[in-house]
């Protein structure tokens, strides 16, 4: 992963930060161009609730290239308090404890390493809800 | 706009061809398909591929095959649209034919997956997902689908092990056709006890990674008779989009672009799914061939065990779904399956499917899924 495409990500990824229709008001994760709902191709920024719900996940056991160090390791699918669904991993929890339906937030970890020199990527991931 | 007929088809077997490269693959089909018609050369050559940049290190695939087939189109290019490149390709051919622009055009699909080392041909295949939003987080393709399953056997209380049903009859149907990569049958114990890839994906809930090539000769329908013993009439035709991001999705116990799609092209051929006697549906997971045969209106939601072991899919039932064997045994060579599909079809309809046969079939549908859904192309023949 080069580091302009990793850095002008980081708003989206460490800071769960993104946009909404300056018209009608719909939030786009990821941010769009035009507004799927209006057509209104003015945006503001927004930032996403950190809590929500898990929808699914499954346990990867046969990574893609580059998580080879990784399995088993979770990755689900958030509906935010607002309404909004992202994916994620799920962290912080034994794959086996994982259920669909439990309360989540956002907490920032590592995701991967670039081999040996290269970049340590990071993003939020979600953990159950610590009251 | 003009009726197009299918005047010719060649298929390569699915397999994992050590020896052979992908202008060998795609030239094998091309010339059968050519050869069955009274065309000395085509105007044009669309083509679908997902993976020759990735994995052959090669673009620009139109020029390269039309050079090895031995003619000079006025176009030639590839389409991408991920596991429905074939599908996508064929919808530009026959725009291309209908709209009078050419008269007689090769498309088709080539997909060469074992050219792929280390882990470069699941990274490929999985960047049919949003790279940056998806893949990031260390999701593939497999796991992708198997959000969709767990959330689908969690929303309509269906166990896991149903899903086996489906990877049985299909390899059930594969045993019968000889260009099957995985021509045998399995039993539910073999999906259950196979390898979890992502769970509660196992390895025999997917399809296969093979190489194949399959082609297919367009034509005016007018002109058919004139060049064709065999021919078809394309009746209906609809590509559907939808976002690329499944996260995004209205809901993930459906594919609406499957939905949108066949309205579109059952509309277009004046059809209803009752009237459909074979389908080639996209089975690339056990969920996505559920899922396509729900969204295709030939199961009821949520009741697809109980219609498998009705014989609901099989010949004598609502329609006989993958005689081929579908993606599960047939094989998937990703940009070419949506050719395959019609080809299968074509044959089906023309009587010559040999023991993959469906007696009478005079209504086809062929249903091809890009991405997890984020695009599908629908196809329905008509046997003249
Ligand atoms: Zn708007």
């Amino acid at each position: 992963m080069s580091v302009p495409r990793y850095w002008r990500e980081i708003p989206r990824r460490s800071r769960l930060e993104t946009v909404r229709c300056s018209e009608c008001g719909t939030v786009a994760y990821p941010p769009r161009g035009r507004c799927g709902k209006c057509g209104s191709n003015k945006f503001e920024n927004y930032k996403l609730p950190e809590k929500g719900e898990l929808v699914t996940f499954t346990i990867v056991r046969n990574p893609p290239k580059g998580f080879e160090k990784m399995p088993p390791y979770v990755v689900g699918i958030v509906k935010l308090e607002d309404g909004t669904i992202i994916t994620s991993q799920i962290t912080d929890v034994e794959p086996e404890d994982v259920k669909i339906g439990m309360k989540v937030e956002a907490v920032f970890r590592k995701v991967v390493e670039d081999g040996d020199s290269g970049i340590i990527q990071y993003a939020i991931k979600f953990r159950p809800l610590i009251k | 706009m003009r009726k197009v007929a299918i005047a010719g088809i060649g298929m390569t077997k699915v397999d994992k061809h050590w020896k052979r490269s992908l202008r060998e693959l795609f030239g094998e089909a091309g010339a059968a398909a050519l050869s069955q018609t009274g065309f000395p050369t085509v105007d044009a050559l669309i083509v679908g591929n997902m993976c020759a940049s990735d994995l052959s290190d090669q673009n620009n695939i139109g020029a390269l095959l039309a050079d090895y087939l031995g003619f000079m189109p006025n176009t030639a290019y590839r389409v991408e649209a991920a596991c429905a490149s074939g599908g996508a390709a064929f919808l530009a051919a026959y725009t291309a034919v209908a709209s009078g622009m050419y008269d007689v055009v090769m498309t088709g699909g080539v997909e060469k997956l074992t050219d792929g080392v280390g882990g470069n041909t699941t990274l490929s295949l999985g960047k049919a997902a949003d790279a940056e939003y998806e893949l990031f987080y260390g999701s593939s393709f497999v796991s992708l689908n198997a959000m969709i399953m767990r959330h689908y056997m969690n929303h309509y209380n269906v166990p896991r092990d149903a899903f086996a049903d489906f990877s049985v009859l299909m390899h059930k149907n594969g045993a019968r056709n000889p260009l099957a990569q995985l021509p045998f049958e399995i039993k539910r114990e073999t999906v259950l006890e196979s390898d979890m890839i992502s769970d509660p994906i196992t390895l025999f809930d997917c399809a296969p990674v093979g190489d194949g090539a399959a082609a297919l000769i367009l034509c005016p329908l007018e002109d058919a008779k004139k060049y064709s013993d065999n021919f078809v009439e394309v009746a209906g035709i609809s590509g559907a989009t939808d976002t690329i991001n499944i996260a995004s999705r209205e809901g993930l116990l459906s594919f609406k672009s499957t939905i949108v799609a066949a309205d579109r092209a059952y509309k277009m051929a004046h059809i209803s799914p009752a009237d459909v006697d074979v389908a080639e549906i996209h089975d690339t997971f056990t969920i996505t061939g559920v899922l396509s045969l729900e969204d295709l209106g030939f199961c009821e939601r949520g009741k697809f065990h109980k219609m498998i072991a009705n014989g609901a899919f099989e010949t004598g039932g609502v329609v006989t779904v993958n005689p081929s064997g579908g993606l599960k045994s047939r094989g998937h060579p990703v940009g070419a399956t949506g050719a395959y599909q019609i080809a299968e079809l074509f044959l089906q309809l023309t009587g010559r499917a040999g023991k993959m046969q469906v007696p009478d079939a005079s209504i086809g549908v062929a249903q091809n899924i890009g991405g997890s859904g984020s695009s599908t192309y629908v196809t329905v023949l008509r046997r003249v």
